[in-house]
């Protein structure tokens, strides 16, 4: 197999990470779930660095983000499937 | 350490604990004493000061902490003997007895009534002494089970959570039940995490310690004085930098490096040594890297494992930080720094199964001698836990 963009922890996930550099705007991404080495097509909306996350539905304000199957925090800024989620569309909900 | 290398070869102190490095540490009491235990240093090769920030007109619990890590330091087994000089003879013959206790030579000096140029010259007769002494300590061959091995993570990004903490994690799976001491700690960073941290106790006491002190913390400091993101400090901007967004989604990936089944039995306090016998625990700390790597050697830790996704570049005195990453870029960047490349794992080239077997080996080589990417290039970070204003 290729090496995958992005990688998502569990099926629950509503959010991936990408593991290449250089990702650009339009790739379609693969990704590949690493609880089950499952893998899918999903394109990019963003340039999004290595590291950040990707949407994997589109969000509404005050939606929860899934990560490791947990709850990692809440949307404040709608964002889409296949969108950078980041600093600018998430926020945690402890401090 | 498979089956048929399950030992590894160090130094077996006085108090039967095992070390993997030799250090004739020059520890002193207090902040005013640092200027002649780094003369002393100078004077005698193969010694090493420890300077630090605090020892002045601290007290109650903060002391207590102060005293802890002091004593803690002296006796870790990676320091085969220690010289110990602080502004005035009390504080640091207590501290003295306190390294005694392992039996490994240790001999203290006071200032006051001496000056610093009597104090360094008597001092540096002793330390040179301990290096004749010390220098011809042999290394022989020790079980696995008699590693102590800690773990605090850096600069992470969503690549440790990926890669290098899981790896951590595995390590643990495989060598705990071997027989060796384990700990984690960051307090605040496990926020997000604490009801999965909580569920990883091995006991119900273990799991109403840990939480006691994870509200304690909440409460007492966070709550106190919390800003947003608590100012870029949790995450940090690297981890930000690095694509990491809450402190929850920091504390899953954290928590990783306790793997699947390892279970903690007991929660220390800072610096506290584990009493409970061979197994994982969970250490009170700060996140921040050099401050917590600092509290486990004091609590008796010879080797540490640190995940870093940005790059984290810390080390520590005397113990070895063997740096882990997953994240491509950091291994082309700051490959200075990187001592197991565990990138193969995003790639799905490595499974998390064999960068654990990776690491292992890598603990038996930094164990054996191997110095670190951090001792190589002079990390020596010593700092000091604070718990509140001095008097």
């Amino acid at each position: 197999m290729a090496d995958p963009h992005l990688l998502v922890h569990h099926k629950v996930d509503n959010v991936g990470v990408v593991v290449v550099e250089d990702l650009t705007a339009g790739t379609e991404m693969l990704c590949v779930v690493t609880e089950d080495n499952s893998d899918f097509r999903l394109t990019v909306n963003h340039d999004v660095p290595i590291g950040h996350k990707v949407g994997l539905q589109d969000f509404a304000a005050g939606d929860t983000v899934i990560k490791y199957g947990q709850d990692i925090g809440k949307i404040v800024s709608p964002a889409g499937k296949g969108d950078h989620v980041h600093v600018q569309n998430l926020k945690t909900k402890r401090w | 350490m498979n089956a048929l290398n399950n030992s590894f070869m160090g130094y077996v102190r006085e108090n039967g604990r095992v070390g993997v490095r030799n250090h004739v540490a020059i520890l002193p009491v207090d902040d005013i004493s640092n200027a002649a235990c780094e003369a002393v240093a100078n004077n005698i090769k193969g010694t090493m000061a420890l300077p630090h920030a605090y020892g002045r007109l601290q007290f109650g619990e903060d002391l207590d902490l102060h005293f802890r890590t002091m004593i803690g330091t002296g006796s870790n087994p990676n320091i085969a003997a220690c010289v110990v000089i602080g502004i005035e003879p009390g504080w640091t013959a207590r501290i003295v007895d306190g390294i005694a206790k392992t039996g490994k030579p240790v001999v203290g000096f006071s200032i006051e009534q001496n000056g610093d140029i009597n104090t360094i010259a008597a001092a540096s007769r002793a330390a040179k002494e301990f290096v004749h002494m010390t220098s011809e300590y042999q290394r022989e061959e020790c079980d696995v089970s008699t590693l102590w091995v800690s773990t605090k993570c850096g600069e992470s990004d969503t690549t440790t959570g990926l890669s290098s903490c899981p790896t951590v994690g595995n390590m643990y799976d495989k060598l705990l039940p071997k027989g060796i001491y384990g700990v984690f700690g960051e307090t605040s960073e496990i926020t997000g995490a604490e009801h999965l941290c909580e569920a990883r106790a091995a006991n119900p006491e273990a799991a109403k310690k840990f939480m006691h002190i994870w509200q304690a913390y909440t409460d007492d400091v966070i709550e106190q004085f919390k800003t947003s993101d608590l100012s870029e400090s949790q995450p940090t901007k690297g981890n930000i930098e690095g694509g990491l967004t809450t402190i929850e989604e920091k504390a899953l990936g954290n928590l990783e490096k306790i793997g699947r089944t390892s279970t903690y039995i007991d929660a220390l306090g800072p610096a506290e040594e584990p009493a409970k016998g061979a197994g994982l625990y969970f250490m009170d700390t700060s996140s921040a890297a050099a401050e917590c790597i600092t509290l486990m050697a004091a609590a008796g830790y010879v080797v540490h494992t640190f995940p870093t996704g940005q790059g984290n570049v810390v080390g520590n005195p005397i113990v070895p930080v063997i740096k882990i990453t997953g994240n491509p870029r950091t291994v082309r960047t700051m490959s200075e720094h990187v001592d197991l490349d565990v990138s193969g794992v995003l790639r799905r080239e490595m499974t998390i199964d064999q960068a654990g077997d990776a690491l292992i080996e890598m603990i038996r080589r930094t164990a054996n001698g191997r110095a670190t990417a951090a001792e190589a290039l002079g990390h020596k970070e010593f700092v000091m836990t604070k718990l509140y204003r001095s008097a």
